[in-house]
C-alpha cells in the first residue's frame, strides 16, 4: 500500500477550547489509484488530505508513505519526503508570484533535484501552457493558474498527487477541462490521487470515493 | 639594557657605517670614560645597595643612556646622537622610577670626561675623576643626592673588555667600576632618608650587542660578604636555549671570565609583575667558584615602566654564598 | 535546493524593485542619518582636538619671553640643567603657513598626532601638513602629507624650522605638567621668561564640550529612530512574504533551510542598505561639514579642517546600527515564523490582535520607565545619572505611546456607523503602527528638545555677549603711566570709560578673580542675572554687596542674599548670580570703591569705551597716546562674528532636523505599507456595505492625520523635558553651569507641521494604493476564506 492512515485524530484549539476534527480515520490508497473524499465544510477532509502530505502532525494514529512511519520524522525529514514524493495542488493555487510559469513548473522538481524538462515540456503540452511560459502567475486567469500548479505538482513526478479542491476557484467548464487534463496526467504517470472535493462530478470520476462526517469516514 | 632591543633596532643589523667592538682592543682613559658617537649605543649605568642607620635596604639606579641614528656627532639639533636616562629608588615596599629624554648637539645632554661629567637635563653623574663622583637625579615623587668613592680598581669583562654576547660574535666593549662605597640622601615621599652602601658603575658600549634570535637578558651583579663579586648574564635565544657569560672579581679585583656554559641561572619562582610574568627567585651557579646560591628579588615591584619597559631592582644572595647584588631582567612580554 | 530557495527569495526583490527601493532607502536613511552625525561630531572634534593638541596650546602652560617673540636656545638648555621640564618651540608665519617646530623628545606625551605617523628619530628632516599646506608650500619645501595635522600649519622638527628659517632661536616652551621635585624658582634661571598659564584657553573646551553634546544629543536620538525604521522595514519584508514562506514549506522546503537562506539574504541587502546609508551619511556630512567648520572656528578660533575622510569608527558604528536593528528585527520575525503552524502563515491579523494585548503590559514597563527617570531628575547625581535620566524618559514615553494613543481615541469625536467603525478599526491597527508612531515620537520630540536647547543656548549666549562686549571698544595698554593718561585722555571727551580692575584671590578657599566695576549705564543696562535683588547695581556700587558667577555659586551652594567670605574679615551678601559660560573659575564683582579700597595697589591697564564712533577714536587713541594697534579691540565686530557663527549652528541643527523628520515619516510609510497589505480582508466588508474605494482612501488620511496629531500632542511635553534635561541636568553635570531654558511656541509649532506633513505624505501611498485597488481583489476576499 502506498499511503495507509490508522486511526488518525486530530483536534485543533479554538475560542471555545479544544475541536476534535478527525476522530479515528483510517484510509489507504494504493499505487496508482485515485480516491476522492468528500464531506461536508469543516469535516475534517482538508486535514486528512494535510497529515497525508505532512504539512500538519496528527494527534494520535499512525500513518505510513511506501511503509515509513512518517508520524515519527522530524519537520525537515517530512520536508524532504514530500519534497521527493508527494505533489500538492492547493485550491487557492499558491504559485510563487515572483517567479515566471516556467520557474514555477520546474521549481519543486528543482528543489528535489531531478528536474526533467523534456517532461515538463509535454505537461506544459498537455494542460495547454505553452503560450504562457513566460508571463508571471498574476497575469494568468484561475484556470490557467491552476494548470501551472498541477504542472508543478506533477513534474517532480511524486508517487501521490494530493489535491484539495482544486477546482473550487473556478467556473463549471475551465474545472472540467482543467480537471479532465489532471486525471490524464496522473493516469500516464502512474501517480496514486487524493482528492478533496464538494464536486459530486469530480468525485463520479475518482476509482474510489470516501465520505467524512464528523470526524469519521462513513 | 632592555632599551637595547626595542631602541634603535639593536636586535637589528648594525649599520654597515657604525664602528663595532674588536678583539684586542686597548683602552685609553680617561677618554674612554667619555661617548663613542661612531658606536651605536652606550651607557653609564649605575646600580646601589643602600641601607639606612636602622638596616632598611634600598636599591638605586642611574642611567644614562646614549644612541645614534647614524655615526658621529654634528652641533645644534642636526645631531644623530640621542640620550636618555632612567632612575629609580626601590625600597622593600614600593618602586620609583623616572625617565628622560634629550637630544644631542645642544647641550642639554653629554658626557665630558676632563673633569668627568655625565648629565641630562639636572641629573648629574660628576667628579674630578672615576674615582670620586657624585650623582643626583629628581622627578615629581623623588629624588637623590649621593657621593661615591672607588675602592677598587676597575674591572674588564670577557676578553680585557671585548665581552662576546652570542655565538655568532656580537660584542661590545665592556668594563665595570664594581668597588665603590656609596653614602648620601634619597628623597621619598615619606622624607628624607640617610643611607649608606655600596655601588656598581658598568660602562658598556656597542653597535648591536645583540644577535637577531635573542629574546632578551638576566643580568646578575652580586657582591658577597667575603668582598668577592661576580657579574654574570644570560641571553635567552628563542628556540629556548642561553649565551652566558660570567666575571669573577676577587677582593684585589682581579677577574676570571668565563665563557658561554659555565655560569648557570635558573628561574625558581615567576610573579606577575606589569601584566607580565617575571621570575623573581632565581638559582645561579657558577661550579668553578663552588657557587650554588639563591637569589631573591627586595621587592617583586621593581618594575621599569618607562619608555621601554624592563625589571631592574635590588636582591639579596642566600646559599653557598651570601651578599647582596642588583637584577635586571629584560624582553619578558 | 539552495539555490533554487535563493532565487525564489530574491525574485520577489526583482519583481517588485519599488520595495527593494524602500527596503534599501529605509536602511540606508537609517544608517546614513547616524553616520552623517557621527562624521559631523568626530571630524569636527579631531580636527580642533588635533589643533589643541599639536599646538599644546590649551592643555600646557608656557613659557613667554617678557619682551619680543624670541627666546635664546641657551636660555632653553639652562633651564632644562636646572630641571624645568619644558619643550621647545619656535614658530614661523611663512606664505600663509605657521611652521611650527618641536622637538619630538620633549614634548609632554599628551600631545601627539592622531594618526601615529608623528616623527621617528630617523624622519626628523620631514615637514609635515595637510593636502592644502602642501600645495601653498609647493617649490619651497616638499610636505608630507598628513590629514592629523590642523589647517594652516606646518610641523616639523625644530632644527628643520631653523635652518629653514635661519634661525637659531626659540619662540615659546611649553611647560610640562608634572615638574620634578627641588626645582628653583623661573627668575633665578630665566627673569626674563613669564609663565602663561593654559587657564585662558580652557574655557574655550567647555564652550566646544556643550556644542558638541548638541550634536551627540542628535546623534543619540538618530540612532534610536534609525533602529525602528530598520525593525519597520524588515518587518514589511515579512508581511508581504508570508504567503510565499506557506507556499515553499509546503513544497517541501525544510524550516531550517529557509530561514537560514533568509538570514543570508537579509545580510546581503543590509549590507547594501548600510553602504549606501554610509555614502549618504557622507554627502550629509560633506554638504553641512563647512558650516559646522565654520561655526567652531568662528565660535573658538579653532580652525577644522573642511574636507571629510572615511573615518572608521563612523562607518563601522553606521554598519553596526544597521546589523543591530536587522539582527532584532530578524529574530522577532524568525521567532514569529518558527512560532506559526505551517498553515496558517497567511494570517496576519493573528499575530495583530495578539499584540493589543501586549500593549498594556508594554505600557506599564515605559510608565515604570518614566517613574525612574522622574526619580532620577529628583535625586539623581553625575553626569552618568543625568543621561539614564534622558534613556529612561525617551524609552518610557515610546512604549507609553501606542497605549496612550488608544486611550486618545476614545475621545474621538463622532457617533455614526462609520466614524465609530472608523475609530475602532484604527484603535485595532495600533499593534502595526505602533513602532512608526514611535519613530515619529522620538523624531519630533528630539527635535523640540535639541531645537530648545540649541535656541536657549542662542538667546543666552546673545545676552551674554551683549553683557561682557557692550563696550564698543576695549584698550589694553602695558604701563601704568600710560593707563592712567588713558583714562584721563577718555574722561575728557566725556566718554563712559570702564576700567577693568582685577586681582586674583582665593574666596571660600579656591582660587576666584575679583572685579571692581564702574557701576553706570552700562551695567545697569546690559547685565542679566539667574537671580538677583531688584536693586543690585545699587547695593553693588555703595559696596553693600557683591555679584558672584554661576560657578561659584553653585560650587560653594550659594545664592542671591547668601553672604561671602570676599576678603579677610569682609562678609557680604550676595546680590546677583550672573551665568558666566564657559569658565571654570569662580568671580566675584564688586562696586569700584571697594575693590580700591581692599586693594589699593591694583592698577586697570585695560578700559572698555562707550561710543559709537569707533574707526575715529581707534585712530586717535593710536596717534595721540601712542596705543599700538593690537592694544585696541573692536568689540562690536566681535560680536556681530560670534552671533553670525551661532546663525550658522542653526543652519547645521534646522538641517538635521529635516532629516530625522524625513525618516520618520518614512518609518511611517514603511508601517502604512505592511498594514495596507493586511488590511483588504478588514476593509473588504466595509466596502461590501456601502464605502466607496475614493472615501476608504480619504479615510486612511484622516486617519494618518489623527494619528500624527496625537502623536505631535504627546511629543511637545516630550521633547521639552528632554530639552530640560540637557539644559538642567546634563550641563549642570558636565560644565557646571546651567544654561536657561526658553520656550519657541512658533518654532515648534512649524516642526509639528513638517511631522503632519510627513506622515500625510507617507499615507498618501497607501490611500492611494487603496483607491485604486480592483473590486476583484475585495471581491476575493469573499471567496478565499476557509
Amino acid at each position: 500500500m502506498l499511503l495507509e492512515l490508522k486511526d488518525i485524530t486530530k483536534s485543533f484549539s479554538g475560542v471555545d477550547g479544544d475541536v476534535e476534527v478527525l476522530r479515528g480515520v483510517s484510509l489507504g490508497l494504493d499505487a496508482g489509484e485515485t480516491l476522492a473524499l468528500t464531506g461536508e465544510s469543516g469535516s475534517g477532509k482538508s486535514t486528512i488530505l494535510h497529515i497525508s502530505a505532512g504539512l500538519e502532525v496528527p494527534d494520535g494514529g499512525s500513518l505510513h508513505l511506501e511503509g515509513v512511519e512518517i508520524n515519527g520524522l522530524g519537520e525537515a525529514e517530512r520536508a524532504n519526503l514530500r519534497r521527493s514524493e508527494v505533489g500538492i495542488v492547493f485550491q487557492q493555487f499558491n504559485l510563487i508570484p515572483s517567479l515566471t510559469v516556467e520557474a514555477n513548473i520546474g521549481f519543486q522538481a528543482a528543489l528535489a533535484g531531478r528536474r526533467d524538462k523534456l517532461f515538463e515540456s509535454e505537461l506544459v503540452e498537455a494542460l495547454g501552457l505553452s503560450d504562457q511560459l513566460k508571463q508571471y502567475p498574476e497575469s494568468l486567469s484561475g484556470g490557467q493558474q491552476q494548470r501551472v500548479a498541477i504542472a508543478r505538482a506533477l513534474a517532480v513526478r511524486p508517487k501521490l498527487l494530493l489535491a484539495d479542491e482544486p477546482t473550487g476557484n473556478l467556473d463549471e467548464s475551465t474545472a472540467s477541462a482543467v480537471l479532465t487534463a489532471m486525471l490524464d496526467l496522473v493516469g500516464r504517470t502512474g501517480a496514486a490521487l487524493m482528492v478533496v472535493t464538494h464536486s459530486a462530478a469530480l468525485a463520479e470520476k475518482m476509482d474510489r470515493r470516501v465520505r467524512l462526517k464528523g470526524g469519521v469516514l462513513l | 639594557m632592555a632599551w637595547a632591543q626595542s631602541f634603535g633596532g639593536l636586535g637589528s643589523k648594525a649599520a654597515d657605517e657604525f664602528a663595532t667592538p674588536q678583539r684586542n682592543f686597548v683602552f685609553d682613559f680617561p677618554t674612554d670614560h667619555g661617548a663613542h658617537p661612531d658606536y651605536r649605543i652606550e651607557w653609564w649605568y649605575l646600580t646601589a645597595n643602600l641601607e639606612d642607620p636602622a638596616g632598611v635596604q634600598y636599591g638605586l639606579q642611574w642611567t644614562l643612556f646614549r644612541t645614534a641614528v647614524a655615526p658621529g656627532e654634528e652641533e645644534g639639533w642636526s645631531s644623530p646622537q640621542v640620550w636618555f636616562a632612567h632612575a629609580a629608588v626601590t625600597t622593600t615596599e614600593a618602586h620609583f622610577a623616572t625617565e628622560r629624554f634629550a637630544r644631542g648637539g645642544i647641550g642639554q645632554a653629554g658626557v665630558t670626561v676632563e673633569p668627568f661629567r655625565a648629565w641630562i637635563d639636572e641629573w648629574r653623574l660628576e667628579g674630578p675623576d672615576m674615582n670620586s663622583l657624585s650623582v643626583q637625579a629628581a622627578s615629581p615623587d623623588f629624588a637623590f643626592d649621593m657621593d661615591l668613592l672607588a675602592t677598587g680598581p676597575l674591572v674588564f669583562h670577557g676578553e680585557n673588555g671585548f665581552s662576546q654576547k652570542s655565538a655568532e660574535g656580537q660584542a661590545s666593549y665592556y668594563y665595570s667600576q664594581p668597588f665603590y662605597k656609596i653614602s648620601g640622601t634619597l628623597n621619598l615621599p615619606e622624607g628624607d632618608i640617610l643611607v649608606i652602601g655600596s655601588a656598581w658603575l658598568d660602562r658598556e658600549w656597542s653597535s648591536q650587542p645583540l644577535s637577531d634570535d635573542q629574546k632578551g637578558w638576566d643580568w646578575f651583579s652580586l657582591s658577597f660578604e667575603d668582598g668577592e663579586k661576580m657579574m654574570g648574564f644570560q641571553l635567552r635565544q628563542s628556540d629556548g636555549s642561553h649565551y652566558t657569560s660570567a666575571t669573577w672579581i676577587d677582593i684585589n679585583g682581579e677577574t676570571q671570565s668565563y665563557p658561554d656554559g659555565v655560569f648557570m641561572a635558573e628561574p625558581l619562582e615567576e610573579i606577575r609583575v606589569a601584566g607580565r610574568d617575571i621570575p623573581i627567585r632565581w638559582r645561579v651557579r657558577l661550579p668553578d667558584r663552588d657557587l650554588d646560591a639563591e637569589v631573591l628579588a627586595l621587592t617583586p615591584k621593581a618594575w621599569m615602566d618607562v619608555s621601554i619597559p624592563y625589571w631592574e631592582g635590588p636582591v639579596g644572595i642566600s646559599g653557598s654564598h651570601a651578599g647582596r647584588g642588583y637584577l635586571e631582567m629584560t624582553g619578558y612580554e | 535546493m539552495t539555490n533554487t530557495i535563493l532565487r525564489a527569495l530574491l525574485s520577489y526583490w526583482w519583481r517588485s524593485p519599488l520595495q527593494l527601493f524602500t527596503f534599501l532607502m529605509g536602511l540606508a536613511l537609517a544608517t546614513g542619518l547616524w553616520s552623517g552625525v557621527q562624521a559631523i561630531n568626530s571630524e569636527a572634534r579631531a580636527s580642533y582636538d588635533a589643533a589643541a593638541a599639536t599646538l599644546g596650546e590649551g592643555q600646557f602652560d608656557q613659557l613667554v619671553p617678557r619682551v619680543g617673540d624670541r627666546i635664546p636656545q641657551s636660555v632653553y638648555v639652562d633651564l632644562r640643567r636646572a630641571g624645568w621640564l619644558a619643550s621647545p618651540i619656535l614658530d614661523v608665519t611663512f606664505k600663509g603657513v605657521r611652521f611650527v617646530g618641536i622637538d619630538p623628545l620633549t614634548t609632554p606625551t599628551q600631545m601627539s598626532f592622531s594618526s601615529g605617523s608623528g616623527f621617528s628619530l630617523e624622519d626628523t628632516d620631514l615637514i609635515f601638513g595637510n593636502a592644502e599646506v602642501a600645495s601653498v608650500l609647493e617649490g619651497f619645501v616638499e610636505v608630507t602629507k598628513d590629514k592629523s595635522i590642523p589647517p594652516g600649519i606646518a610641523i616639523a622638527d625644530i632644527g628643520v624650522v631653523q635652518r629653514l628659517f635661519k634661525r637659531n632661536d626659540l619662540s615659546r616652551l611649553m611647560v610640562l605638567p608634572e615638574q620634578p621635585i627641588r626645582r628653583p624658582d623661573l627668575v633665578k634661571i630665566a627673569p626674563e621668561l613669564v609663565v602663561q598659564p593654559s587657564q585662558q584657553i580652557a574655557d574655550v573646551a567647555a564652550l566646544t564640550d556643550s556644542f558638541h553634546l548638541n550634536l551627540t544629543a542628535f546623534g543619540f536620538l538618530s540612532f534610536a529612530v534609525g533602529l525602528f525604521i530598520v525593525h519597520s522595514t524588515i518587518g514589511l519584508a515579512f508581511e508581504q512574504r508570508r504567503g510565499m514562506i506557506r507556499t515553499l514549506r509546503s513544497l517541501g522546503v525544510p524550516l531550517s533551510n529557509l530561514l537560514s537562506l533568509i538570514i543570508v539574504e537579509m545580510g546581503l541587502l543590509v549590507f547594501v542598505g548600510a553602504v549606501l546609508g554610509i555614502l549618504m551619511g557622507y554627502t550629509i556630512a560633506a554638504m553641512l561639514l563647512p558650516d559646522v567648520a565654520a561655526t567652531v572656528e568662528g565660535l573658538y578660533g579653532a580652525r577644522v579642517s573642511g574636507t571629510l575622510s572615511l573615518r572608521p569608527e563612523w562607518w563601522l558604528s553606521g554598519i553596526g546600527l544597521a546589523f543591530l536593528g536587522a539582527g532584532m528585527a530578524l529574530a522577532v520575525r524568525i521567532w514569529q515564523i518558527m512560532q506559526m503552524p505551517l498553515l496558517s502563515a497567511v494570517q496576519p491579523r493573528a499575530w495583530a490582535i495578539a499584540s493589543a494585548k501586549r500593549i498594556r503590559g508594554i505600557a506599564i514597563l515605559g510608565m515604570i520607565l518614566l517613574g525612574f527617570s522622574g526619580l532620577l531628575a529628583l535625586i539623581g547625581t553625575g553626569l552618568g545619572q543625568a543621561f539614564a535620566l534622558i534613556g529612561f524618559l525617551l524609552i518610557g514615553s515610546a512604549l507609553v505611546l501606542p497605549w496612550l494613543t488608544i486611550k486618545l481615541l476614545d475621545f474621538a469625536p463622532g457617533k455614526g456607523v462609520i466614524t465609530s467603525w472608523f475609530w475602532a478599526d484604527t484603535r485595532q491597527q495600533m499593534p502595526g503602527l505602533s513602532l512608526a508612531l514611535i519613530a515619529l515620537l522620538l523624531a519630533v520630540s528630539a527635535n523640540i528638545g535639541v531645537s530648545t536647547m540649541v535656541s536657549s543656548f542662542r538667546v543666552t549666549f546673545v545676552s551674554f555677549l551683549d553683557q561682557r562686549l557692550a563696550p564698543e571698544l576695549f584698550v589694553r595698554v602695558e604701563e601704568e603711566k600710560t593707563a592712567s593718561a588713558l583714562e584721563k585722555y577718555l574722561l575728557e571727551r566725556e566718554l563712559e570709560v570702564l576700567p577693568l580692575l582685577t586681582v586674583e584671590r582665593p574666596v571660600v578657599g579656591q582660587p576666584a578673580k575679583l572685579y571692581g566695576v564702574r557701576v553706570g549705564r552700562t551695567y545697569r543696562e546690559s547685565w542679566q542675572f539667574l537671580g538677583a535683588d531688584p536693586d543690585v547695581w545699587d547695593q553693588v556700587s555703595k559696596g553693600e554687596a557683591v555679584i558672584v558667577n554661576e560657578q561659584l555659586a553653585r560650587r560653594n551652594n550659594l545664592w542671591v542674599s547668601d553672604e561671602v567670605d570676599i576678603a579677610p574679615g569682609l562678609n557680604l551678601p550676595i546680590a546677583a548670580v550672573v551665568g558666566d559660560y564657559g569658565n571654570p573659575q569662580g568671580q566675584v564683582v564688586m562696586g569700584e570703591l571697594l575693590f580700591r579700597k581692599l586693594y589699593p595697589n591694583a592698577v586697570a591697564t585695560s578700559f572698555g569705551i562707550r561710543t559709537t564712533d569707533t574707526a575715529d577714536l581707534r585712530k586717535a587713541i593710536q596717534s595721540d597716546l601712542e596705543v599700538p594697534d593690537s592694544g585696541i579691540i573692536n568689540q562690536a565686530s566681535i560680536k556681530s562674528m560670534s552671533l553670525e557663527v551661532f546663525e550658522r549652528t542653526f543652519a547645521v541643527t534646522a538641517a538635521l532636523n529635516i532629516l530625522t523628520l524625513g525618516v520618520a515619516g518614512f518609518a511611517m510609510l514603511m508601517s502604512l505599507l505592511t498594514l495596507a497589505g493586511m488590511r483588504t480582508p478588514q476593509l473588504a466588508p466595509v466596502w461590501a456595505l456601502g464605502l466607496t474605494r475614493t472615501r476608504l482612501g480619504v479615510l486612511e488620511l484622516a486617519r494618518a492625520l489623527g494619528l500624527s496629531l496625537i502623536v505631535f500632542i504627546c511629543a511637545v511635553p516630550l521633547g521639552l523635558a528632554l530639552a530640560w534635561a540637557l539644559l538642567n541636568v546634563v550641563n549642570v553635570e558636565a560644565f557646571g553651569w546651567q544654561l536657561p531654558m526658553f520656550f519657541f511656541p512658533a518654532d515648534y509649532a512649524f516642526l509639528g507641521g513638517l511631522a503632519i506633513l510627513a506622515t500625510l505624505i507617507a499615507a498618501a501611498w497607501p490611500a492611494i494604493q487603496m483607491v485604486r485597488k480592483p473590486p476583484a481583489t475585495l471581491l476575493k476576499v469573499f471567496s478565499n476564506e476557509r
